[in-house]
């Protein structure tokens, strides 16, 4: 129960964090500096090219010795991870809006910033939730990955507990199950919020 | 004829798209309450000319004023200009996220700061003159085209513009919603709005027009009353548009 709450833990913050800086750079990608398209191509390029493992490996080596948990060198391990194809999900979700929408709002006096705050991202936020939440379903998955740097959550705890017991099947059997169900309980609940939240899609 | 102020005050204005060169030397001038209705063959430069004026376009030269003030985009503040000019697209833009209400109240609380009380009070008269006060909760995608069109007039009044732009206002409506878009911008030419209209509605620029301009490739080939333009146009190119579209 514990590694549950654990691996949900890891999974909800590293995604929160990963959508605030991936975020950011979209609007990396989007603005019209050259400079900053060039950090962001750069920054997804390396994140994405790299498997997670090692960048959690990375994380792990280079900040426990700075006296930070493996709880948050495997959290901001999966964040940095998240945030890149974060990122792409919302350059892209923000690129799918009629720039009608944008013009239409500085027709209207306001600023970009504004324009942007009220008018396109709200749009693009909810276009790109199905994307987010496969993301997050990948990220949960993903989170088993902390087991390597000895972080209890759930893989963890099955893989330590079938050795111990010699019923590694067994226990790699339930956790599976673990993560389907909680699969499945948040596709439930993605579904739920894109049925509540259609509402006024053109 | 008595004199009134001039809104807008266009001075050989040049605009390009790349090699493209839109809009060469134009110049026009619209007084204060006028309606002047900008026609011309797709490509002529009309709506890039009004989406100069609010500056969603930037010019290349020469100067753009609007009520006795020079618009420099690095001098002055766009977002203040855009506020007392109203813009119509073909396309509404409609906001389809927010619901009617929601739409014309948004520039009023967002970026005048009117409370918001005040500003709702206003949009439900506004939207009680474009007919539309029984929609006020619905969101756009529930509505007609005209309807929309209807909406977004009401949206742009909501900031007490000064002057209002159409930009083909009713080319993307099917041909029966197209009155109504029509009978309300005419409503509004007789309560004294300046507007100056992009449209391929002949039978408004007869009816509501002061001033018809006629574009052809980036220049203003004529200008004149609604009667001098379509009964006895001086220039050859006005003729031959006039005869392909009446």
């Amino acid at each position: 129960m514990k590694g549950l709450l654990l691996t949900l833990q890891i999974t909800v913050v590293s995604v929160l964090i990963g959508t605030i800086v991936g975020l950011l750079f979209a609007f990396f990608k989007l603005s019209n500096s050259k400079i900053l398209n060039w950090i962001a191509n750069v920054y997804i390029a390396i994140i994405r090219g790299t498997p997670l493992i090692v960048q959690i490996f990375f994380f792990y080596f280079g900040l426990a010795e700075l006296g930070i948990s493996s709880y948050w060198c495997a959290t901001l391990g999966l964040a940095l991870h998240n945030s890149a194809y974060i990122a792409e999900i919302f350059r892209g979700s923000i690129q799918s809006i009629n720039k009608g929408q944008l013009e239409a709002g500085r027709s209207l006096g306001m600023s970009t910033a504004l324009a942007m705050r009220r008018i396109v991202l709200p749009q693009a936020f909810r276009r790109a939730l199905p994307p987010l939440g496969n993301q997050f379903i990948i990220g949960l998955k993903d989170s088993s990955l902390a087991a390597f740097i000895s972080s209890s959550e759930l893989f963890n705890v099955a893989t330590t507990q079938g050795s111990r017991t010699f019923e590694e099947m067994t226990y790699l059997l339930i956790v599976a199950i673990y993560y389907l169900v909680l699969v499945l309980l948040f596709t439930l609940l993605v579904n739920k919020l894109e049925g509540k939240i259609s509402g006024g899609d053109e | 004829m008595e004199q009134r102020k001039v809104m807008i005050n266009v001075n050989n204005l040049n605009k390009s798209f790349g090699e493209l060169h839109v809009l060469k030397d134009v110049n026009i001038e619209v007084h204060e309450q006028d309606v002047v209705v900008l026609i011309g063959a797709s490509g002529s430069g009309k709506s890039t000319l009004l989406r100069c004026l609010n500056y969603l376009e930037y010019k290349e030269s020469g100067t753009i004023t609007i009520d006795g003030k020079v618009i420099e985009p690095d001098q002055t503040d766009l977002n203040k200009v855009r506020q007392e000019v109203g813009m119509v697209f073909q396309h509404f833009n409609l906001f389809p996220h927010k619901t009617v209400l929601e739409n014309v109240i948004e520039a009023p609380v967002m970026v005048k700061k009117i409370p918001k009380e005040e500003a709702i009070e206003e949009g439900r008269a506004l939207l009680k003159k474009v007919g539309l006060a029984d929609k006020e909760h619905v969101y756009p995608s529930k509505l007609s085209g005209g309807q929309k069109q209807r909406v977004a007039i009401a949206r742009s009044l909501a900031m007490k513009p000064k002057i209002m732009l159409f930009d083909e206002p009713t080319s993307a409506l099917d041909p029966e919603l197209v009155g109504e878009v029509l009978s309300t911008m005419k409503d509004l030419a007789k309560e004294g709005m300046t507007m100056l209209v992009v449209t391929h509605e002949m039978g408004f620029a007869r009816e509501a027009a002061d001033t018809v301009v006629y574009m052809h490739d980036g220049k203003i080939v004529e200008k004149g009353t609604p009667s001098d333009i379509f009964s006895q146009p001086k220039h050859q190119r006005t003729k031959d548009f006039l005869g392909t579209i009446l």
